[in-house]
């Protein structure tokens, strides 16, 4: 029996949410209670299918409607994909689990309808992320970037408040911009290469000026979008102003996208022009990040602030990897762990958005000062939050963890301590902040706790998603040997694409 | 000067443009008119490449890859420009303002 060309898994998981997109802006509610729960049941069967492929057959390329580059667009698929892909459907699924008590408890009077908005959008967003991933024409990527960008921006809104309005319209504004830089960075690529491909080009780049100003502006353009320090400051309002479920989305997944690109365009595309200045100035932004996130997330009043923050400063770690795999005996520990930790990070931290939902409806605010004692009446939510938690500040056993230490191996082996130290420093502050909110949760409330019974709609996704980020630690040698496969990787990798 | 030196060098200079009152100016509407501004200026810069005498096809004629991503980008900056409208319209009609909150020092956040 002829096995699938595993191309066709790929184009599904462009086309299904791209369908899904559209049946649920046209069909509307009457449909949707079977489309949440279709959805993350065939994308994940259809991430599983690209995974068994991958495995089996090795990394494979794909040509988008059969026209070879440089007229048409290749797609790659190897382990780094598969993963993000991975992740992207497994947070999509647990936030289509959970919206919809989300939205139906929070707006009940105004704005019921406008909320069904968030189902076409979302999936919208799932199409743009599933082709951002899989593509590796730098022209491609632009357009879904663009994509997500959109999606993402209309789903703020949907918190209905000028507050909300405000930090969309400097979200979309700053994305914008920062896509025009990267997109500019494109145009001299194509007038230096001739060619889009990400893998083409790979083997062919000089370190001539051209090339330089090409790659500082695809680069700069994404550290806008990933909200490196000091381009963080439109993530906070964004992330903490929109609706739980949107915010899960946002933190967890697309400022990931970014960084995903930054990391391919880094390692496979620039290594001749990408200087050991340039990755240690990476790092010390990412150090700066990675304190000022703790700061601002410690002086927080609003509990999605924190999280928000959170993420500014977890970003900061991810950015650690540039400087360590600047040393080449230790570049492939840095990188397996800086993607360990963005993985794992993409699970606690929608974990920990989506539990903040549950828990701002139950009190009505996400005041920390209102949230006394919240922990006796959502006490799963809470858990989902200690889970997530033990992740984020990089307990054993937690994917943080594993991700957090083969940083700081590399590091201590390759005699960069000082990286070693703020990983470690880090940990620490996001303790600190992480127990001034549990502090507060699970202090003895002035009065008497009603119980509330488990919304185990919204409580179970975000405790699910919990668990998945403890468990990741001990899945780690799996998700290593998955990452490996065709690892984009130049140094100590495979670095070969089967055609 | 060639006419692709004149129009690379024309691009990048509407690039800078925009990008400098992008920063520069604090009106919502003038900073859309910017990012457009800088949109079309990457455009030349990709008209520019596609000039025969610089085109990566065998005989010389006009490369069509940069012009396939001109019309990918203007369908692009259309539907970004009408949804940044649409929103400073919401925006304006809900606070009556015209500039987000932290570029207008008179408003509200007058100690900044």
């Amino acid at each position: 029996m002829n096995t699938p060309h595993p191309g066709l898994w790929a184009v599904l998981l462009v086309a299904l949410p791209l369908a899904l997109a559209l049946a649920a802006y046209v069909a509307g509610r009457r449909i949707r209670p079977i489309l949440v729960w279709i959805a993350p049941l065939a994308m994940a069967a259809l991430v599983t299918g690209l995974i068994h492929s991958l495995i089996h057959q090795g990394p494979f390329r794909y040509e988008v409607g059969g026209w070879a580059p440089p007229l048409g667009i290749t797609w790659k698929v190897d382990g780094l994909a598969a993963a993000m892909l991975a992740i992207t459907a497994s947070v999509m699924g647990a936030v289509c689990v959970y919206a919809p008590g989300y939205f139906a408890g929070s707006f009940k009077t105004a704005g019921a309808g406008k909320t069904e908005l968030f189902w076409p959008l979302a999936y919208l967003l799932w199409a743009s992320l599933n082709a951002f991933f899989l593509s590796a024409d730098v022209f491609n990527l632009y357009v879904t970037l663009e994509l997500m960008t959109l999606g993402s921006v209309g789903m703020i809104v949907l918190a209905g408040t000028a507050e909300s309005l405000a930090a969309a319209l400097r979200y979309l504004m700053l994305g914008l911009m920062a896509s025009l830089l990267y997109l500019m960075g494109v145009a001299l690529i194509y007038a230096s290469y001739g060619s889009l491909d990400m893998v083409a080009l790979g083997g062919q780049l000089r370190g001539d000026p051209l090339t330089w100003a090409a790659a500082s502006l695809m680069i700069v353009g994404l550290l806008i979008k990933t909200a490196l320090f000091p381009m963080h400051f439109w993530l906070p309002p964004a992330h903490a102003g929109a609706p739980a479920p949107v915010s899960a989305l946002l933190s967890a997944l697309v400022v990931k996208a970014s960084f995903y690109l930054t990391l391919r365009l880094w390692f496979d595309v620039f290594p001749a022009v990408a200087r050991p200045s340039a990755a240690q100035f990476l790092g010390v932004l990412g150090a700066c990040a990675i304190l000022w996130g703790a700061i601002q997330a410690f002086r927080a009043d609003r509990l999605k602030t924190l999280i928000a923050y959170s993420t500014v400063a977890q970003l900061g770690y991810l950015f650690l990897l540039f400087p360590l795999a600047a040393a080449p005996a230790v570049a492939k520990k840095a990188w397996l762990g800086a993607i360990l930790l963005a993985l794992s990070h993409a699970l606690a931290k929608a974990a920990m958005f989506l539990a903040a939902g549950r828990i701002q409806q139950l009190a009505g605010d996400d005041r920390l000062d209102r949230l006394t004692g919240i922990g006796q009446r959502a006490p799963l939510a809470l858990s989902a939050m200690a889970l997530a938690g033990v992740s984020l500040m990089g307990l054993p056993p937690s994917g943080g963890f594993a991700g957090k230490w083969m940083l700081l191996v590399a590091g201590v082996q390759s005699g960069q301590w000082w990286w070693a130290l703020v990983l470690v420093a880090g940990g620490l502050l996001t303790a600190g902040y992480l127990f001034r909110f549990w502090a507060i949760a699970i202090a003895a409330s002035d009065h008497p706790s009603q119980r509330v019974p488990v919304n185990w709609r919204m409580e179970l996704p975000p405790f699910a998603l919990g668990v998945a980020a403890v468990l990741i630690a001990f899945l780690a040698t799996h998700a290593v040997e998955l990452l490996e496969i065709g690892a984009a990787f130049p140094i100590g990798g495979t670095g070969e694409v089967a055609p | 000067m060639t006419a692709f030196t004149l129009y690379a060098i024309g691009g990048v200079g509407l690039f800078a443009m925009g990008l400098f009152s992008f920063l520069a100016v604090a009106h919502l509407l003038r900073k859309i008119l910017a990012l457009n501004v800088m949109g079309s200026g990457v455009f030349m810069v990709l008209i520019a490449i596609a000039h025969p005498e610089r085109a990566a096809t065998q005989p010389a004629n006009v490369d069509p890859i940069p012009q396939a991503l001109v019309l990918t980008g203007i369908v692009v900056a259309v539907s970004a420009t009408a949804l940044a409208l649409a929103l400073t319209c919401q925006y304006h009609a809900e606070t009556g303002r015209t500039t987000l909150p932290e570029d207008s020092p008179g408003d509200e956040r007058s100690d900044r």
